[in-house]
Parts: structure tokens; C-alpha cells; sequence
């Protein structure tokens, strides 16, 4: 038997994998890996932090559908990347977390850098392990790739000792995974199906409640043909933004705290709210006993957890949205009945709905040259045609770029929704460019939390990988200091920016680009010459914005998302 | 109310961990537990008492049938079933409370598993109301320690 080394039978099981990019950052106990890694066709990127490493994973696998790899030492390049896995956890993002480990006689003894990771990201990754003998090593990549690429997607660590990753071990070939405890279920139940169809039929006031899933599952061209076949209005968590055209009549843009006041109203009015891969979370339902008061819910998701978790549905479907869309539609095409004349009885309820966009759209106050952030994203929405990547950082600058980018297709809004981890945007958008070379990557920021991962500014620079930074600067943590003008009396504790960079300077101290703009009347060129500039290098825009701006419609916590507060 | 969950998990290294760590994660209340390897040296069963509502327990159920390592999760309580707790109490025998001891223990037919001068320790086996039962009793005497195994629990066989 023809036996290699553990950091050999690890790179061709990335290789077999189908990965041809990881992240990370070598350590003691990930030496004899990097040696390997030298070599192999896998292309490494060294990141200049541990958390970008995995929020740059985590970024191209948003933007592909691929599974993400990072790539840590163990002990503090483990704990680094916590906070970014809790992040892909949240999210249901498909990667898989290489950890170096001390050698096994070591572990327990509290050894130098020795941190028990997979005790530590128990709660927060799909499955973990600590591959303790040699001969476990290769079925435990294999399995590891399997779990969280299937099911609902989900971040899977394998925790590496070192003597594990030096033992001679044997390749052995590929063989379909079975597992007795892990089989989930695509195919949805046709009797389940059929119910949800007929009272489909039946409603007059229908909304489609669209999450990630419908991303994760690539079934937005489904979800589509079941909008538009029936005339069935549709709004978008903030996961599901792109998973149906937001440019199209029938998109009622985003629901929830910051959604638009006509999601929020038709889905308080509707009698038949279709839910597909959402999980009614508290930022979506406000108070959960005034979320959708007279509606029917019908759910789709994988996840038979998600389903009457928060709130009681009438008709679950367990299965992947994709399968279960398709099923609606084929039974809807061969059920006989007239589609079009069936959507023809959705044509008031549109009216109603396009009357509330006419009375609460989504806008702002113009402050003449004082930029408003929403006018930025407008722009920036306009320049690039609704078609570029969009990373965000967290807090109004995410808002902002989900309220008013119109995101034309899937896998275009890379955005920590769960988690709201501050620092995502930049590496997320370095893992997107990594991805296609060719897009247009955008991070929308804040002066806030870019400051958190701005390290990975050399990242881009050392790879040639070239994104624009477009930081909506108010000086301020904006959020926070939103809800304290809004709920404590604009006591603004903590959330002014005493000191900021110099964002341009700070740019070109990175062998970056920066232009500052600080006049409505400048913005639009300001971003032409970002997107001409891009090309080339990164670029760093400072767009001195109106300082108090909020985000708005509004819902207070726990208010119900009728009691808006609007522009 | 109350429930009995019967999970059947793989039988390996923290894989307990994983059942407790969800439990307290996700605000699930555990009141007994009880672990052991089965027939199949592979897998372990786990007995697990639980409480709250219809919704709060098929939660329960959904969330460790999606732990990988979990192989089925049975609501026993749910149908016919048999429970046992083995309780072993150390309860004051002296002169004169000796003789009454002894025929609580027969009455609950438990049995003197140690003895001292001072006092006996007993196991008693049978359903949870059962143990604190004896324990009600006892209690006056004087119990100086207690020890409980946590329910274990079967499905009844089919009647037919």
C-alpha cells in the first residue's frame, strides 16, 4: 500500500473536494500542512487576521455556493475564528474549519497554544470533530465536506493534532457517504404539497415570505415562475434579498424592523403568508402575536427545527425549497385550473399594495449638499446596474445598502444577518473577489466597523484583489446612536467617533486608493471614479455623510411591524 | 408537564456534551438524565426527563434529532411505558428508630446494602414517585445522604 503524509492526504482531499482557495494563517501546529500546501494546487491566502480568514471563506461561499475553507493554528488562531464561524453558523454558509491541534499525548495538559476548540464551537458550527487517530483522518474530511454542503448548509470544524497531520496514512478512494444518523429530506411531501396549493387557490390576499434558503438552495428561478404564474406579491428577509428581482413590480422589497412599510403592511393584512426557506426571526416578526394576525402560513424549509418554532404554521413542508417549489409548480401546471385568471383575483390586493408604496415609499429627506447615505446607495445601485457583488459591514451602513440597492439576482447581497458581526464586509468581499475575478465587489461600511477587520486591506493588496470600500462615514457607531436619539434620549453613550482615521491617507498608507466626497453634488463622480479606479486597486471612498441620518421605517423592539416609524 | 425522552446517540467522546450543551443553550430544562452503553457497544442510550409544553418538547425532539451524533429520539411518555429509578439513601438507624426503618424498607421492598452503627444505607428501585415516596417517609427519621440513578425507561411491547 502506497501510503502519504496527513498534510498530503488533506490537500488532495481538498483537491477532491473540488476547492482550488483557502484561507488562513500558518502556526506551530499547522507547519506541515503550509509545507504541503506549498506545493499543491491549492491556492492559499494569507490573511493578516484569523477572523477574516473564515469571513473571507465565508464570503466566496456566499457568492458560489461552494463550500468555504479556512485554514487556522490551533489556540488563538482557533479562538480568532470563532466569532467568524458563529457568523457562517447563523447563516447557514456551507465551509468546513481546519484547526491545527497540539499532538495528541499533549492535549489535555494545557499545552503551548492548546485550545479545546471543538468544545468551545460546539454550539456554534454544524458538527465538529477532533480527529484523534490517523486512520480516522480522511473519512473525517470526507464527511465533514458532506455535512455541510447537504441538508441545511453549516460550518463544520475538524480540529487537526499535530502528530495526526505528520502519520503516514493510506488515500483511499472516494465511496458515497451513508450515514444512519444524518439523512435529510429534499422531497418534500406531495400531500403536504397538494395542501399548500389548494390554499394557495383559495387566498385572496397571498404573500410570499422569502428567506436565505431560497438563496442556500439556488430556487429563485422556482420561486419566480410561483410569483409571477400566480400574481403573488413577494418580500425578502434581509438573507433572502436577490432571490427575486428587486426590480421587478411584484417585489415588496424587504420585512421587518428596517423593511418597507408595504412588506410590513401586506403581511399584516394577508390571509395566506407563503414562507420559504425564512425562520421567522425576532427581527422579521416583531411581536411575534401580531405577526401576520389574519394569515394562514404555509413554511418550506429543510430544517424540520425551524418549523413552529417561533411561530405556529398551519401547513409545514419539510424539505429543500428548490424540490418543494417545483412541486407547487408542477402541481399548480397540471392541476387544470386557469393560472392566469386564478392570479386575475390577486389584482386588488396588488392596488392595495402598490397604493401603500405610493403613501410610504422607501425615501428620505434631500439636505441639499449634505449626502445622504441612502443617496449613495441609490448611485451606487444606478452605476452598477443592480449587478454588482454588495458585502456590507453591520449597523445602518447594511440597512441603508439592503433597503436601497436592488438586488437583481441571487448570491449579490453578502451580509451577516444572523450574527450581525461588525468586520465582515471587507474580508467577505476579498473572498468574493477571489471568486470572480471579473465582478464588481462592493463593501458598504460604516467608519465603525470597518476599523474592525481593516487589516485585511493587505490581503487584497498582496493578492491583487481589487474592491471598492464605500464607508458611509458619520463619525458615529450609527445604530446604536440611532435607537439612543429614538429610546434614551439621545444620551449618546459610546457611539461618537472621537477619533477616526483618515481613511484616504490610511488608503494609501495600504497601497490603496481613497477619495473623500463630502457634496451630494460630487457623489455620482466620485463613484465613477471608484469604479474606473477598481480595476486596478482597491479603493477607498469617504463619503461624509449626513451626520443624525437614521434608518428608517422603524419598527421598535418589541412593537408589532405595523407600528412603524417612518421617514 | 412531563416527558420521557429515549435517545439513542453514538457512544462517543462528547457526544453528551453536545445533548447538555443544547439543553442549556437553548433554555431546555433537564430534571434527570441517565446514560449508558447499549446491547450494540457502538451506541449509547440516554433517558431523559424533561418538562414543558406540546411545543416546547417537539422542539426538544427536533433539536437533538438534528445533532449529528443522535440516531432517534422516542417521547416514550407518549405511549405505554415502564420507568425505574434506583435510589440508594443512607437513613439514621439507631435503637430507636431501627425496627421502624426496617419495615419501611420491607414495605417499599428495598434492601440494607451497608450498615454502621448509626445507620443504614438502602436501595429502593422502582418509578419516581415511588423513590420520593420513601423519601417522604424517611425524611423524619433522619436521611444523612442520598443518591439517585435518574429514571431509565422502555416502551411497553405490543399487546400483540
Amino acid at each position: 500500500m502506497n501510503k502519504i503524509t496527513g498534510s498530503e492526504v488533506i490537500v488532495q482531499c481538498l483537491l477532491e473536494e473540488g476547492v482550488t482557495t483557502i484561507f488562513g494563517f500558518p502556526g506551530g501546529a499547522v507547519i506541515d500542512l503550509y509545507d504541503t500546501l506549498m506545493d499543491s494546487k491549492v491556492h492559499h491566502v494569507l490573511v493578516r487576521h484569523e477572523q477574516g480568514a473564515v469571513h473571507a471563506a465565508d464570503g466566496l461561499a456566499r457568492v458560489t455556493g461552494d463550500v468555504g475553507v479556512a485554514l487556522l493554528t490551533s489556540g488563538p488562531g482557533a479562538t480568532n475564528g470563532v466569532t467568524a464561524i458563529a457568523t457562517a453558523y447563523m447563516d447557514s454558509i456551507p465551509m468546513v474549519i481546519l484547526t491545527g491541534q497540539v499532538p495528541t499525548p499533549l492535549i489535555g495538559n494545557d499545552a503551548f497554544q492548546e485550545v479545546d476548540i471543538v468544545g468551545i464551537t460546539r454550539p456554534c458550527t454544524k458538527h465538529n470533530y477532533l480527529v484523534n487517530k490517523a486512520e480516522d483522518l480522511l473519512p473525517t474530511l470526507r464527511e465533514a465536506f458532506h455535512i455541510a454542503r447537504t441538508g441545511r448548509p453549516g460550518p463544520v470544524l475538524v480540529d487537526l493534532p499535530k502528530d495526526v497531520v505528520a502519520s503516514m496514512i493510506e488515500f483511499t478512494e472516494k465511496k458515497p457517504i451513508r450515514m444512519q444518523n444524518y439523512q435529510p429530506t429534499y422531497e418534500p411531501h406531495l400531500g403536504q404539497v397538494e395542501k399548500a396549493c389548494k390554499a394557495i387557490l383559495k387566498a385572496k390576499q397571498p404573500v410570499l415570505y422569502v428567506g436565505g434558503g431560497v438563496i442556500l438552495s439556488n430556487s429563485n428561478e422556482e420561486l419566480t415562475v410561483l410569483a409571477k404564474n400566480l400574481n403573488i406579491p413577494v418580500t425578502m428577509t434581509l438573507m433572502g434579498l436577490g432571490g427575486f428581482p428587486g426590480r421587478d413590480s411584484l417585489s415588496m422589497g424587504m420585512l421587518g424592523m428596517h423593511g418597507s412599510y408595504t412588506s410590513n403592511m401586506a403581511v399584516a393584512k394577508s390571509d395566506l403568508l407563503i414562507a420559504v426557506g425564512a425562520r421567522f426571526d425576532d427581527r422579521v416578526t416583531g411581536r411575534v402575536d401580531a405577526f401576520a394576525p389574519h394569515a394562514k402560513i404555509i413554511h418550506i424549509d429543510i430544517d424540520p427545527t425551524s418549523i413552529s418554532k417561533n411561530v405556529t404554521v398551519d401547513i409545514p413542508i419539510v424539505a429543500d425549497c428548490k424540490h418543494a417549489l417545483a412541486a407547487m409548480n408542477k402541481w399548480f401546471s397540471t392541476s387544470g385550473e386557469n393560472l392566469q385568471s386564478i392570479g386575475d383575483t390577486h389584482n386588488a390586493w396588488i392596488e392595495t399594495i402598490n397604493e401603500w408604496t405610493k403613501k410610504h415609499p422607501m425615501t428620505y429627506h434631500d439636505e441639499g449638499e449634505t449626502i445622504k447615505p441612502q443617496f449613495v446607495i441609490e448611485k451606487l445601485d444606478e452605476l452598477t446596474n443592480g449587478d454588482a457583488i454588495i458585502t456590507t459591514e453591520v449597523g445602518q451602513n447594511q440597512m441603508w445598502a439592503a433597503q436601497f440597492y436592488k438586488f437583481n439576482r441571487p448570491r449579490h447581497l453578502v451580509t451577516s444577518g444572523g450574527l450581525g458581526t461588525m468586520g465582515f464586509g471587507l474580508p467577505a468581499a476579498i473572498g468574493a473577489k477571489m471568486a470572480f475575478p471579473e465582478a464588481t465587489v462592493i463593501d458598504v461600511a460604516g467608519d465603525g466597523s470597518i476599523q474592525m477587520n481593516i487589516q485585511e486591506l493587505s490581503t487584497a493588496k498582496q493578492y491583487g484583489c481589487p474592491v471598492i470600500v464605500c464607508i458611509l462615514n458619520n463619525n458615529y457607531l450609527g445604530m446604536v446612536r440611532q435607537w439612543q436619539e429614538l429610546f434614551y434620549d439621545k444620551r449618546y453613550a459610546s457611539t461618537v467617533m472621537e477619533v477616526t482615521p483618515d481613511f484616504v491617507a490610511l488608503a494609501e498608507a495600504y497601497g490603496a486608493v481613497g477619495f473623500r466626497c463630502d457634496k451630494t453634488s460630487e457623489v455620482k463622480e466620485t463613484i465613477r471614479k471608484a469604479l474606473e479606479a477598481v480595476k486596478e486597486n482597491t479603493v477607498i471612498l469617504d463619503f461624509r455623510i449626513s451626520r443624525e441620518e437614521g434608518v428608517f421605517p422603524m419598527v421598535p423592539a418589541g412593537k408589532a411591524t405595523t407600528e412603524m416609524l417612518l421617514v | 408537564m412531563k416527558h420521557t425522552l429515549s435517545v439513542l446517540l453514538q457512544n462517543k467522546p462528547g457526544v453528551l456534551s453536545r445533548v447538555t450543551g443544547l439543553f442549556s443553550g437553548r433554555g431546555f430544562n433537564i430534571e434527570s438524565l441517565s446514560v449508558a452503553e447499549t446491547l450494540d457497544s457502538s451506541l449509547s442510550c440516554l433517558t431523559l426527563v424533561t418538562s414543558g409544553n406540546e411545543a416546547i418538547v417537539e422542539q426538544i425532539t427536533k433539536q437533538l434529532h438534528k445533532l449529528i451524533d443522535v440516531i432517534k429520539v422516542t417521547d416514550i411518555s407518549e405511549s405505554e411505558y415502564v420507568e425505574r429509578e434506583m435510589a440508594l439513601i443512607r437513613v439514621k438507624a439507631e435503637n430507636t428508630t431501627r425496627a421502624e426503618v426496617l419495615r419501611i424498607i420491607d414495605i417499599f421492598r428495598g434492601k440494607v446494602v451497608d450498615v454502621s452503627p448509626k445507620a443504614y444505607a438502602v436501595e429502593v428501585t422502582g418509578t419516581a414517585t415511588k423513590i420520593q415516596a420513601i423519601i417522604d417517609i424517611l425524611r423524619p427519621i433522619g436521611i444523612k445522604e442520598i443518591v439517585r440513578t435518574g429514571t431509565i425507561a422502555m416502551a411497553r411491547a405490543p399487546k400483540k
